[in-house]
Formats: structure tokens, C-alpha cells, sequence
């Protein structure tokens, strides 16, 4: 099971967080701090996989961005590199050769399509195509929701200004 | 306008998230969000507020929480927003809230009824967001809720709910595997739905359930097997194909199934060495999928019944990994051979080059993961080999966590396989010294008890030598400067048991040295009880023997001290040991008798000695005694009526019987020592300071029916508990015997340890020398494997240059599929550096590198695609002003809602051809971005370039 999925940039700013295990916040800004440390000072050629406080933490770095998440020990680690790059992967389809610009003011978009590929801690779907056209009909949807929204409340916000 | 930004969000809250991108420090982050934190709450607060806007506060919440800061004074507006009801506000509502709250939060009452009506809703979008929430923040008590309705959409008739359903009823079998145990046949019926997709998240929910029990579910090994045969041959759709393999997670997840199934069950086994055997054929051991597919037949090879051949495979599969130049597949070489270790031990033998090429690693990690290796292949013959490595592993890192495994780990092994006393000591010692506080108390009890028992009543010379050398190594040892308590502990003890046993230390010695903890370590009142009572039995034994004993100056005002304690129990140990000074030789042996730590202790269970005084009670006319078993309806009541009795504010009569009185619990024994006055019929003679409770389990008395000391079977005996195999016994793996026979055992055949040594050593093959590795890792090799390092092996480690290819073209394996970058300059606006960075590229903080990285066929891609890019750029660059970001905004989601779905559809076909589908878009996408971020005053060359580039490299 995957605790939580962490992105991270190299300069230690936090892009994306997702805690499938119950956490305070406290404990997050924690584990953030403690694991940003550890994985960033990583040289390249060492295993992407780091062993911590009983479970592990797998990484993959793509650019400048980190992408971490926490397993069980007796969890597959070579599985959950690849359920990184099939999420990196979706991502880079959905916004067109992703970068981190795009999830640092789409993080919110980079949430929903975590939600597609994970649920509690698991994988729940390994085709892209599925994911993809699930996030598209639902983007096609708050698109109608939207357009109806700027004609009424926004001509409404309008004339209130 | 101005509130649409370009990337659908606000002006003010682009510029958030820009400054906290160009924050240089937490502080400065800290500080901007301090400030947002404050805007919010004022403004999410104000009246009527758009709902827009209050989505796009809620969004703004998000970020705020995502960057580690307190949101919780607007979690119940994003609950009240998943009461909307538009999808898009629903929507964002859930997200938050998922994000927010965990699954004990108050607010969760609040969403349970909204869940319940969204998965009633007509839109399965709507249903599919409400089951997302499901997993997050359905509790235990919350689960009878939605349950039902839950189950009910695995009939749904759309794949995507059906999917999610699944998860969410293993979701609630995490919080409360009770709830979803009658839908056993609910999720077998799934496991044959249409959609792959559906299929595949059945397999969590069984594998949780055949995890707690797995006899109910083995007539589906059949049925699983099946399905990995099928989904192996590429029966399952194209698009469930990962990198060109079939649907690896699914193999993956029914691998783990198996395991579980096949394990002790050679029937079931049977039936899997087929499809095992030929998936590991096929996998394809260039790609890191295929490497975790192999990985995930190892361990199913493990844990099911052996089979030789797959055993011979698997052996080649980890000789594979160990070969390789990767550190992922070192790791899991090395993580496998444990696991292969146990079923056929000899297969170490041939990779010992590769383990300590491992185990000298500078990759923490892979070192780490070695040490648990060797961990689990200790024997006699090279404990002390390993022992050693671990110790000074464990003094080398900081991580408080893997120092304590590494101590209990080093601990553990010590006391099953000691060469001798001494290593032994002096191992325990090392772990004292440097992660004392860390290991479990119950250690330093073993170790105690191992010292004050020794081998047995037979050998009193070596129980003595053991002794010896333990208080030596202790007065060596005490004066350095902040021993941990649990180690000074041990040292009192033993110095207060044994420091002045053979003669060798004076009293005032030992005395003055046992004062010295205690006061340089004053502040710590376990370590102080420890050494008072250590005085006093110095001081006991010295009376006792006859010899003039005279308390130190320091030892007096150190009584003084004690006896004004803040403390209750070091002020209970001065006051006796006080009384103690008064006594007579006589009376101090009976209460001190020498070394008798682990005599055996009489309990009087019926309490004979208080006949006496019962009789003349029943005399008075007490009520008489009635047994516990006789009065058990009445239990509750009279307690009831006790407790009212206390409360009653005037004293009258009670008439209720007292509270019955707990049984005598043989454990519970007066630790400290009882006053002669008090000498009663039970002899109570435990010296050793009990002082903290958790002492005590470690501490059992059990019964052993003992002909030897012929006290009969009510005699109560010390258990070594804990300690499978008892300390310095030879054979490795004599697992299940009881301690008794232990005992016996060791009484009979231990006659010194270093006798046991040399038994073991003699039938180990002498060492050869080898040429190609070094000498010093070969010594290493031969210490730790025992054997022989073999000639196959030395080749296997030459060629593991030559194998470093196939880890290369694992690389390529991954490049070809990713889509690089594709920079063309043909636009106005000012191209930005897009540095080709692969996964593990350096970041390109230079520029230069851009014009090499052109690829003339990426190129040519870029063109096809520009006649559509043409239009977006050309409108976007005669535009000026804020205007052009909301103009970016619609070619942009035009552009991912259009362009992506059809290139997505196109992706049945091999990934390859994918990858050139999507450069199009990417292209007026990257040059899209870059005029927008400019716009917004993000420079690439500024700040940091790295954020424009292709993460798929």
C-alpha cells in the first residue's frame, strides 16, 4: 500500500501532497522535512529507494522534480517506479509535455488525475487510456458547468463591480 | 476581466504561487503564507461570496495546507461546498476535503449524508467523486452508512463506479476488516467482470482477504492461475499493456495472490509452476517492468511449496540482478537471496563477491538492505564476523530508528550464537555503550540474568571467569563519560552482585566507584536505585564474610541525600540500607546470602503463615473466607455497592464485604528487601532492583519440574524467555526445542565455550586464496560465507563489467518511449532554454547545451504539427496585455480537451508512435506556457529554468 505520494522539487519546494494513511499535520511537514533531506542529497547512481522509519520510500526524479512515495516493506519497489512514470506519464499526455510549471498552477488538475490512478493507496487502473478519458469527460463537464456559471454569475459579478 | 488568469485561477492567486516559487527561503515562504492565511480569513468570510470565487478560495486552502501550514479555519466552507450542487463546485469540495480531513475528523459527520446522496446521483461522475471521498474519509463507525449503498454500485453500469466501488469496500476493509467479510462471493462474482480494469481491483479486495485467512479461497487457485495464464498471453486489451508487457500490474498483484496461496500447499503449488515458469521466461529483463515481474516470481517461488526448477530459475534470475550495474537491481538481488536464503542456504555461496561488493556500497540504502542479509545467514561459524560489521555500522549512523533494529538485531545474534564469554561481553558491551538507551530494557535483563546464571551449576570455574571478565570490562568501562542508563544499570547490578566475589576488588573500591554513578548521573533515579542497592549488597557480602565493613564518607552522605529523596523508592532503598547498617552479620546473610540472584524462590501459595492470625479473626468473629469461584454472580454487585458505600458521607456501618482481594500473583514479588522483624515463611530473596514495572514480564516464574534440584513441582524457576537458543549453544537451527530441554542440554554437554568454538571451526574447509578479487574482501568473503570462494564465482564478478550493458539498454529501453522535447524556433516569442533532461539527467543550469539536443526527426515532427499551432500563436502574439492570458487560457484548454483525447485514443498502438502524437500539442503547448509565464513575470533564466522542462525528458 502506498502511504502517500510526495512531490518535490530539487530546491526542497513541495508541488504536490497526498496522504492515503492518516497523518496530522504536524507528522506531514515532518516526514517532508525529514525525507526531502534524505532524497534530494542522494547521488544519482544510488538506488531510487530509501528505507525509512520501518517502510520505504521510493523516488524518481524526472527534470527537477521528485516524485516520492511511501510503501510497505514488503511492497514491489520496481512496481511503484513504474506506477510513477505511468502517472508521469498520464500527466505529460494530459497537459502536453509536462513540466513542473504546469503542476506548480495546475495542482489542483494534477490532484484529480491522482485520483483517477490511485485510490487508498492502491493502483486502480493501469490503463491510460481509461484514465485519460475518464479526466477528459469530467474536464468537458466542469467546462459546461463553467460556461454556464461565467454567463450568469460572472455577468452578475460584472455588474457589481 | 483580470480575475480569469491564464491557467484558470485569479491575477492575485498566480502571484501567490509566483512569489512563493521566487521565495529564496522558508522563511520568506513562511512569511507570504502567513499573509495569505490572513487575506483568507477575512475574505472567505465576508458575505456572498460568488461561488466561484469561493472555489477558487478553496483552491487557494489546498495550497496553503500543501505547503505544510494550517488551513483549518476554512475546512467547513470546503465541506459546505461538497453540498453544491454543480459538479464543478462538488468536485472541488471533495477534493479539499479529502485533502483536509482525516478520517477521525468531526467535520466527516457533516459529509456522510452528502456521500450518500451523491451515490444515488444520476451522474456517474458525481458517484465516481463521492466514491473517491469514500476511501478518504469513511471511518469505522461511518462504514454501515454507505455500505450498502456501495455495494450496490458493483452493479453499475459503468466500469469506472463498478472500479471504484471495489477499492472503496477495500478501503473499508483496511478500517475495519469485519465490514466487508460477508461480500466474499460479491467480489469473486467481480473477479469475472467484463472490464479488465474492474477485474484487476478485485484482486485487492481478495488479497486482503485471503491475507487473514487463506483456506477459505483456495479452490481459486484454479481461477487465478487461469487468469495470469491469460493475461500473460496478452488476452486482456492493448491498452492494459505497459511499455510492450501485458498488463504487468495485474500479473504483479495475482503473483502476490498466489504466493499467499501456494504457500505449505503443495497441491496448490502444482498448479502454478507452470504459469510461473513461463512468465519468468518471458519477462523481459531489459525494462524495469519486467525486472519487477521477475521480482514479484521470486518471491512467489519462495513462498510457495519449493519446486527445483523454479528454484534453478529463480537462482539465475537473482544471479542477474546481483550482475548488474543498476542499484535497483543489486537491491533486489540482494532483498531476493534473502528470501531464496531460507529454502536452499547454499545459494549464497556463489554471489559472496557481489553481497560485499554490496555491503561496501556508499549507497546507504543497498548497504542497509545487505546487513538484513547477512542478518538472516548468521550462523556460529561467522557471527562474530557480522557482529562486529553491524556494530560498527550501528555506531556510524544517526538514524535513531535503524540503530535500534541494528542493536536488537546484533543483541539477538549474540545471544544465540556467542563464540565465547568474553566476545560475548565485550559484544554487549559495544551495544550498551553506543545504543544503550535504544534497546529494549528487556536486553539488559538477559544480559543479567545470563551473567548471574552463566552455563550452569556445573561449571562454577567458567560461571566465575564470565563474572570476572564482565566486571573488569565494567570498571573499565563505568568512567567514561555519559554511559547510557539501561547500560549503567547492568553495570551496578553486576558490580553490586559480583564486584567483590572472587576477591580481587576491594569494597571500598567497588563502593566508591558504584558512588561515582551515582552521582554523575544524579539526575536519573533508576540508574540511582540501582546503585544503592548495589551498596548495600557490596556492603552485606562484606559483613556477611566477616570482614570488617566500613560505609565510605561518600556512600554515608550520599544515604544522607537519597533518604530526603523527592523519590518514594530511593527513599525507601537509603532507609533500609540504614537499618541494614544496624543489623548483625547473621541477620544481614539471611537477608544478603552471596550470588543468589537466581535461586530459587519458595512461594507458600496457600499463605499457611497466616493461619494463625485467620483463626483467631474467625475467633473474633470474622466472616469466614469465601473462594473466588463461589461468589462470582455476586461479583459485580457488592463492587457497585462498595463503591456507593465510599461515597456516602457519613461513616455508617458498611455491610457489603470489602473488595475482594486480588490473588497473589507469584510475579509480584517484593523486590526490595524485607526487614528481619518481617521474616515470614516465604523467602523472598531477590536482590535486584525491580524498579520499573516493565521489568517485571521479563522476569516469568514458571514452573520446571526439575529432578535435579528435587525442591518438587511447586518449585518456582527462573525462564529464560526470549532467548530461543540459548546463549553459546552451537547448533544453528534447533529451533523449536523448549527451554527446558535447553536447559538440560547446556548443563550437560556446555563445558566451556571456547571448546564449542572449536568443534564448529574444524569441519570448514580451509580458505583458498584468490587471485582476481582482493584479498582483503576475499578474507572477508570466506569469514562470512564460511566456505570456500569458489572459482565460478570469481568469474561471475569479472564478468559483471561486461553485464552492465543489459542495465544500459534498460535505459534506452525507457528513453525510446518518453518524448523529448522538441524545440523549434519558429515563433515570436523568446524561446526558453528547454534542456533535454532525462529522468536522471543533470539539471541544465546552463543554456548552451539546447542546440545539440535537436533531433532533426523530432524536428520534422514539431513541423507537421505547426500548421495548427499557427493559428493559437499568431492570435496570442497580436493580442497584448492581460487580455492575452485569458486568450492563452482558451487555446490552452481547447488545445488539452480537443488534441488530448484523440491522441489518447491513438494510443493503442505501441507507445512509440504515441510519444510523436502528443509532440504536436506539446509544442504550441511549451510555447504557449512560456508567452503566459512571461507574461506573469517568470523568467526562465531568472529563477529556474529547470521548471520549463519536459519532465518526461
Amino acid at each position: 500500500m502506498i502511504h502517500f505520494v510526495l512531490l518535490i522539487s530539487r530546491q526542497g519546494k513541495v508541488r504536490l501532497t497526498k496522504w492515503y494513511s492518516p497523518y496530522s499535520q504536524k507528522e506531514r511537514s515532518k516526514v517532508i522535512r525529514e525525507l526531502s533531506g534524505t532524497i534530494l542529497s542522494r547521488g544519482p547512481k544510488l538506488c531510487n529507494f530509501v528505507e525509512w522509519r520501518g517502510l520505504k520510500v521510493v523516488y524518481k526524479r524526472y527534470a527537477s522534480l521528485y516524485f516520492c512515495m511511501c510503501i510497505n516493506q514488503e511492497d514491489n519497489e520496481l512496481e511503484i517506479l513504474e506506477i510513477i512514470h505511468h502517472y508521469v506519464e498520464i500527466l505529460d499526455r494530459y497537459f502536453g509535455s509536462v513540466c513542473e510549471l504546469d503542476l506548480i498552477f495546475n495542482f489542483h488538475k494534477a490532484y484529480y488525475i491522482l485520483d483517477e490512478v490511485l485510490i487508498a493507496g492502491e493502483l486502480q487502473e493501469s490503463s491510460k487510456k481509461t484514465v485519460a478519458r475518464l479526466v477528459a469527460t469530467q474536464d468537458s463537464l466542469v467546462e459546461a458547468a463553467k460556461e454556464e456559471a461565467n454567463s450568469i454569475s460572472n455577468i452578475i459579478a460584472q455588474a457589481t463591480k | 476581466m483580470g480575475s480569469q488568469g491564464g491557467f484558470g485561477q485569479s491575477k492575485e492567486f498566480l502571484d501567490l504561487v509566483k512569489s512563493i516559487g521566487e521565495a529564496r527561503s522558508k522563511s520568506e515562504e513562511d512569511r507570504i503564507v502567513l499573509r495569505e492565511i490572513e487575506t483568507l480569513k477575512r475574505r472567505i468570510n465576508e458575505p456572498d461570496i460568488p461561488k466561484r470565487k469561493m472555489k477558487e478560495y478553496i483552491i487557494r486552502l489546498v495550497y496553503i495546507e500543501m505547503l505544510g501550514h494550517d488551513a483549518s479555519f476554512g475546512y467547513i466552507h470546503a465541506v459546505k461546498m461538497t453540498h453544491d450542487d454543480s459538479i464543478l463546485l462538488k468536485r472541488t469540495g471533495y477534493l479539499a476535503v479529502t485533502l483536509f480531513l482525516n478520517e477521525d475528523h468531526d467535520l466527516i459527520i457533516l459529509i456522510v449524508n452528502t456521500i450518500q446522496k451523491d451515490l444515488k446521483s444520476d451522474n456517474y461522475l458525481v458517484v465516481c467523486t463521492a466514491l473517491n471521498a469514500c476511501c478518504k474519509l469513511i471511518n469505522e463507525e461511518t462504514i454501515p452508512a454507505v455500505i450498502q449503498q456501495v455495494v450496490e454500485l458493483l452493479g453499475h453500469p459503468k466500469e469506472a463506479v463498478r472500479k471504484k466501488a471495489v477499492m472503496a469496500l477495500h478501503s473499508f476493509h483496511q478500517r475495519s476488516p469485519s465490514s466487508v467479510n460477508h461480500l466474499i462471493s460479491n467480489f469473486r462474482k467481480k473477479l469475472s467482470d467484463n472490464d479488465p480494469g474492474v477485474m484487476g481491483a478485485t484482486l485487492f479486495p481478495l488479497y486482503d482477504l485471503i491475507t487473514i485467512d487463506v483456506n477459505p479461497h483456495k479452490d481459486l487457485v484454479a481461477s487465478f492461475v487461469n487468469i495470469l495464464k491469460q493475461v500473460a498471453e496478452r488476452r486482456l486489451p492493448k491498452n492494459y499493456d505497459y511499455h510492450q508487457t501485458p498488463a504487468p500490474f495485474i500479473q504483479i498483484k495475482l503473483l502476490k495472490i498466489l504466493a499467499l496461496l501456494g504457500s505449505g500447499d503443495k497441491k496448490s503449488s502444482e498448479q502454478m509452476y507452470t504459469v510461473i515458469g513461463d512468465i519468468m521466461r518471458k519477462s523481459d529483463t531489459a525494462s524495469n517492468i519486467g525486472n519487477a515481474i521477475l521480482y514479484e516470481c521470486i518471491c512467489c517461488i519462495s513462498s510457495i511449496q519449493p519446486s527445483p526448477k523454479l528454484l534453478e530459475t529463480a537462482a539465475d534470475a537473482i544471479a542477474n540482478f546481483l550482475k548488474s550495474d543498476s542499484h535497483n537491481l543489486k537491491y533486489m538481488g540482494i532483498d531476493t537471496l534473502g528470501r531464496l536464503i531460507r529454502i536452499s542456504p547454499d545459494i549464497a555461496e556463489q554471489h559472496q563477491i557481489a553481497v560485499i561488493d554490496c555491503l561496501e556500497d556508499p549507497d546507504d540504502t543497498l548497504k542497509r538492505k545487505t546487513f538484513e542479509l547477512l542478518y538472516k545467514m548468521t550462523k556460529s561459524s561467522n557471527v562474530e564476523v557480522i557482529v562486529d560489521r553491524m556494530i560498527d555500522y550501528m555506531i556510524s549512523i544517526n538514524d535513531n530508528h535503524y540503530k535500534t533494529e541494528t542493536a536488537s538485531r546484533c543483541v539477538e545474534l549474540a545471544e544465540q550464537f556467542a563464540p565465547s564469554n568474553h566476545w560475548f561481553i565485550q559484544t554487549m558491551n559495544k551495544v550498551f555503550q553506543h545504543a544503550g538507551d535504544l534497546v529494549n530494557p528487556k536486553v539488559a535483563h538477559n544480559l543479567m540474568r545470563l551473567i548471574a546464571e552463566g552455563f550452569g551449576e556445573d561449571d562454577d570455574m567458567s560461571d566465575s571467569q564470565l563474572r570476572l571478565s564482565a566486571v573488569e570490562s565494567y570498571l573499565k568501562i563505568v568512567d567514561e563519560p555519559k554511559l547510557p542508563s539501561a547500560f549503567l544499570q547492568v553495570i551496578c547490578w553486576v558490580l553490586g552482585e559480583y564486584g567483590t566475589a572472587d576477591g580481587k576488588y576491594s569494597a571500598s573500591y567497588i563502593s566508591g566507584k558504584l558512588c561515582d554513578v551515582a552521582e554523575a548521573y544524579s539526575s536519573d533515579d533508576v540508574v540511582k536505585a540501582y546503585a544503592v542497592t548495589a551498596l548495600m549488597k557490596v556492603y552485606c557480602f562484606e559483613k556477611a564474610a566477616g570482614r570488617k565493613a566500613s560505609l565510605l564518607p561518600e556512600c554515608q552522605s550520599l544515604l544522607e541525600v537519597l533518604s530526603a529523596s523527592h523519590s518514594s523508592d530511593l527513599q525507601q532503598r537509603a532507609y533500609e540500607f540504614q537499618a541494614i547498617l544496624d543489623l548483625d552479620a547473621n541477620a544481614i546473610e539471611n537477608i544478603m546470602p552471596l550470588d543468589a540472584s537466581c535461586e530459587d524462590i519458595e512461594i507458600d501459595k496457600s499463605l499457611s503463615f497466616l493461619d494463625n492470625y485467620v483463626l483467631k479473626s474467625l475467633e473474633q468473629g470474622a466472616e469466614p473466607y469465601i473462594p473466588e469461584s463461589e461468589r462470582s454472580g455476586t461479583l459485580n454487585i457488592s463492587k457497585i455497592r462498595n463503591h456507593n458505600a465510599y461515597e456516602h458521607p457519613t461513616h455508617s456501618l458498611r455491610f457489603e464485604a470489602y473488595e475482594v482481594p486480588k490473588p497473589v500473583v507469584p510475579t509480584k514479588i517484593p523486590s526490595t528487601v524485607t526487614y528481619p522483624t518481617d521474616i515470614v515463611p516465604v523467602t523472598v530473596i531477590v536482590s535486584e532492583p525491580s524498579y520499573q514495572p516493565s521489568v517485571q514480564p521479563s522476569w516469568p516464574l514458571v514452573p520446571v519440574s526439575d529432578a535435579g534440584s528435587g525442591s518438587g513441582s511447586t518449585e518456582l524457576k527462573l525462564r529464560l524467555d526470549g532467548v530461543q537458543k540459548k546463549w553459546g549453544k552451537p547448533t544453528y537451527s534447533s529451533g523449536a526445542s523448549s527451554s527446558i530441554s535447553n536447559f538440560e542440554s547446556d548443563r550437560t554437554t556446555v563445558n566451556g565455550a571456547t571448546q564449542i568454538n572449536t568443534l564448529i571451526s574444524k569441519p570448514r574447509e580451509p580458505r583458498q586464496s584468490n587471485v582476481e578479487v582482493s584479498e582483503e574482501k576475499q578474507k572477508l568473503a570466506a569469514s562470512l560465507f564460511g566456505g570456500k570462494t569458489s572459482r565460478s564465482k570469481k568469474k561471475q564478478s569479472g564478468g559483471a563489467a561486461g553485464h552492465s550493458k543489459v542495465s544500459r539498454t534498460t535505459n534506452h529501453g525507457e528513453d525510446k518511449v518518453q518524448p523529448a522535447a522538441v524545440p523549434v524556433t519558429v515563433t515570436t516569442a523568446v524561446q526558453p532554454p528547454p534542456p533535454d533532461l532525462l529522468d536522471l539527467g543533470e539539471p541544465a543550469g546552463d543554456t548552451s547545451s539546447y542546440s545539440s539536443t535537436v533531433d532533426p526527426f523530432k524536428q520534422l515532427e514539431g513541423l507537421v504539427d505547426l500548421s495548427q499551432d499557427v493559428n493559437a500563436t499568431a492570435s496570442a502574439t497580436t493580442s497584448n496585455g492581460p487580455d492575452l492570458m485569458s486568450l492563452y487560457s482558451d487555446a490552452d484548454l481547447n488545445g488539452s480537451l480537443n488534441q488530448n483525447p484523440n491522441a489518447m485514443n491513438g494510443s493503442v498502438n505501441p507507445s512509440k508512435k504515441t510519444a510523436s502524437l502528443t509532440k504536436g500539442p506539446s509544442l504550441k503547448d511549451a510555447l504557449d506556457k512560456d508567452a503566459l509565464v512571461r507574461q506573469m513575470g517568470v523568467n526562465p533564466t531568472s529563477q529556474n529554468p529547470n521548471l520549463f522542462s519536459d519532465l518526461l525528458g
